[in-house]
């Protein structure tokens, strides 16, 4: 289990230069016949959000657990900050699973001095950050309540700041936000983005794309237990950018089905439109205000991360 | 290493202190000792309930066996009265109420004194009770034989010679100091199925308490974030430690409380062991007798080998509860949400507890025959049967053969068990059978 330096992989070199701090390199699982993971390789940089993105079944837990130190790959290598990953590596990785759990019987402080303890705090730095944390979301008078009589909710956060408690360097988040009102989840959502300016590499897997879209600055998208699509939000859109247009337009305009360019309605006074190849935007616009259209906006249709993942995922 | 064991630490803590506090806990603990002492109470209490209903009991005796006077006994009246028994009977029916006795009593005859068998009567509109039965005859018994003693010239101590008691004293061969009493054999069964007892309850309890405690894990789903900080192997040594520390709690408070309550039942409402509480046998009870024995088995207690019994009793119990408890382990995170189906999976490990019970019962009887050797040797057995052996003396080489055996099976069941544990407290939704568990062990 010697951990080894490594030049960061050539793809990474091409974008911009980052601070890796986990990088997957062709990892496969299986379980008994079935292969949960086939190859997957990803680097997550400190300082970052990054997005691991799946559907149900395309073996984000079992990248998850292989990730935090869980269960180990069957072939292909995790290494963090170049070294190979292992149980040594527990004490600098923070875990909140998607299905929540905490000791019931136990008391809010106590249980967090606990876990924090486990992964190397000596009591009085858990006793203080746990106090830290818990004033930050509001639950300090929580500390000598049972965990059972804390809402779903309230539970929730508590183990978040049992994720975050041991100043983790690797977070790795699973669907963080689920059963979270909308307030709390703003909050939390304040929370995770801090941890990663301060310089933590987080990893949010979830389904839910709007999240990632909203807060993660790099993605890997998993289907069938391979990498469909991996690289900063920016260069994702930029390579499903499509050729559509949207146009807004002073009604009345009743342009000729006939003409040069596929118009698809989509409502009142917009029209989409998927140039065809040898077209520019320029053409388009001269041709609509020859048809007389009075044009109030122009842009370029980005594609969601919904309809990318959609579009991959449903491919054979 | 040294991160391992401080976690174990940590866990062994947690599992030991979450349990303690508990209220179920902590109620368990005193108030079993409590119950216990109310029990024996109250079965005292019954059993010492004395009829507030007097009884009043007219004696015929016209030949004068109870040589002109009758002990009363409390609630049991005897008068003796001159009238014969016929026209007593007639006035008790002419009078009814105001007739001054419930009962009539006609005394045996005299003469015939070589007869062994008589038959008594009584008249009563009431039934013979319990209560009443022995006092009438005894009081009877004692005077027949005073009258019969009378009659054949006899003295009191010639008759009472005439009752010969034995006890077998067992010595060794070779003569030695340590010469134990008749009740050896008998304390040493004891002292056995104590032993055997203990261990049988303490598997099964604390065994069960630690596959509960990792089916809850599993349930909860807090092991998946306890194994993202620790191996799955030392989470479940502190959980298996943790219980087996509480288990110790327990019966250490129970070894205090139980014969101190017992103690506080005995001084507060007078129950003493002494059988004058049986009022049958009161008639050849001796109390001197009661002293010799009590001195005798307090010498044979002392007498017991207890450097020794009591070390591998202990070394027993560890390498049982080891043992048991990982397998526990084993089957609680292999089990679902579903109690009731994985039930099917602890049989294997119950069958062998319960054998090994019913083994060291026919081994208090016959502890050297070939059954309780080998079964007491056999390591999933041993921790069971051999210390019921141990107050027997079993040849040394036995002991050691069978604590290496309990010792290596102890490690290696430890080992498989936590080669199953880690795959089962990660395996939602599925139902898993034994043949799954073999196969976790070995991949």
């Amino acid at each position: 289990m010697n951990g080894r330096l490594r030049e960061p992989p050539a793809a990474l070199k091409q974008e911009e230069i980052m601070d890796v701090l986990l990088e997957l390199q062709e990892v496969s699982k299986r379980y008994g016949d079935k292969i949960a993971v086939d190859g997957v390789s990803f680097s997550a940089p400190a300082g970052q959000l990054f997005g691991l993105l799946g559907p149900n079944g395309a073996g984000k837990t079992s990248i998850i657990r292989m990730i935090t130190t869980i269960t180990r790959p069957d072939s292909g290598k995790l290494f963090f900050e170049g070294r190979s990953l292992g149980g040594r590596h527990q004490s600098v990785i923070g875990y909140l699973p998607e299905e929540r759990g905490l000791y019931k019987k136990m008391y809010v402080g106590e249980h967090l001095i606990y876990l924090g303890r486990l992964k190397g705090m000596d009591k009085a730095d858990a006793r203080q950050k746990a106090g830290e944390w818990l004033e930050r979301f509001g639950l300090s008078e929580r500390w000598g309540q049972r965990v059972e009589e804390l809402s779903k909710g309230l539970q929730q956060q508590v183990q978040f700041i049992a994720t975050v408690l041991h100043r983790p360097r690797l977070i790795m988040l699973d669907e963080p936000f689920s059963g979270l009102d909308p307030v709390n989840a703003g909050k939390l959502k304040e929370e995770i983005r801090g941890l990663a300016q301060a310089g933590a590499a987080v990893i949010l897997s979830t389904h839910r794309m709007e999240q990632v879209e909203a807060i993660c600055q790099r993605l890997v998208l998993i289907n069938q237990g391979r990498t469909v699509l991996e690289g900063s939000l920016e260069a994702v859109r930029g390579r499903f950018q499509q050729n559509r247009y949207r146009l807004q337009y002073a009604a009345p305009w009743a342009p000729a089905a006939d003409g040069p360019y596929p118009l698809l309605p989509i409502g009142e006074g917009e029209v989409a439109v998927d140039l065809p190849a040898g077209h520019t935007p320029n053409d388009f616009l001269a041709w609509a205000m020859a048809a007389g259209a009075t044009v109030s906006s122009f842009r370029q249709d980005a594609p969601s991360l919904n309809d990318i993942f959609i579009r991959l995922v449903k491919q054979p | 290493m040294t991160n391992m064991m401080k976690q174990l630490r940590l866990i062994v803590e947690r599992e030991y202190v979450t349990r303690v506090r508990r209220a179920s806990f902590i109620a368990a603990t005193f108030l079993t000792p409590l119950a216990f002492g109310v029990f024996i109470a109250i079965i005292h209490f019954i059993f010492r309930y004395e009829s507030d209903d007097a009884l009043r009991i007219a004696v015929v005796d016209p030949d004068h066996i109870f040589g002109g006077a009758i002990a009363d006994e409390k609630n049991v009246y005897f008068k003796l009265v001159g009238e014969p028994a016929d026209s007593l009977r007639s006035r008790a029916v002419r009078e009814g109420d105001r007739f001054p006795f419930d009962a009539i009593l006609a005394a045996p005859r005299a003469g015939q004194v070589l007869r062994k068998d008589y038959q008594v009567d009584y008249f009563s509109d009431r039934k013979l009770t319990l209560d009443a039965e022995p006092i009438l005859l005894e009081r009877l018994q004692g005077a027949l034989r005073r009258h019969k003693i009378r009659q054949l010239n006899l003295k009191e101590e010639e008759l009472t010679a005439l009752d010969t008691r034995l006890v077998i004293r067992a010595h060794p061969m070779q003569p030695s100091e340590d010469d134990s009493s008749p009740f050896a054999g008998k304390i040493a069964a004891a002292i056995g199925v104590v032993m055997g007892l203990v261990m049988y309850t303490t598997v099964f309890i604390y065994g069960m308490m630690v596959m509960r405690g990792v089916m809850e894990e599993k349930t909860n789903r807090i092991v998946e974030v306890m194994v993202s900080s620790v191996r799955p192997f030392p989470l479940m040594m502190g959980k298996i430690i943790g219980i087996g520390a509480v288990g110790l709690t327990q019966v250490a408070v129970w070894a205090v409380l139980i014969p101190g309550i017992l103690l506080a039942v005995n001084l507060i409402f007078g129950i003493s062991p002494r059988p004058d509480t049986l009022p049958i046998e009161t008639v050849d009870w001796n109390p001197a007798d009661a002293e010799l024995m009590i001195e005798q088995i307090a010498y044979d207690l002392y007498q017991m080998r207890w450097r020794l019994i009591l070390p591998l009793f202990v070394l027993y119990f560890l390498g049982g509860y080891f043992m048991y408890a990982a397998l526990f382990a084993a089957v609680g995170s292999a089990m679902s949400d579903d109690l009731g189906e994985g039930q099917s999976l602890t049989i294997p490990i119950t069958i062998p507890v319960v054998l090994a019970s019913y083994i060291m019962l026919a081994a208090i009887q016959a502890p050297h025959s070939t059954l309780a050797v080998w079964a007491s040797i056999f390591p999933l057995f041993s921790p069971i049967v051999m210390p019921a052996r141990l107050p027997f003396d079993p040849a040394w080489w036995q002991v050691a053969l069978s604590l290496f055996l309990l010792g290596l099976t102890a490690v290696a069941l430890v080992w498989l068990s936590g080669r199953i544990y880690r795959t089962g407290i990660l395996l939602y939704g599925k139902k898993v059978n034994l043949m799954d568990l073999l196969r976790w062990m070995f991949r």
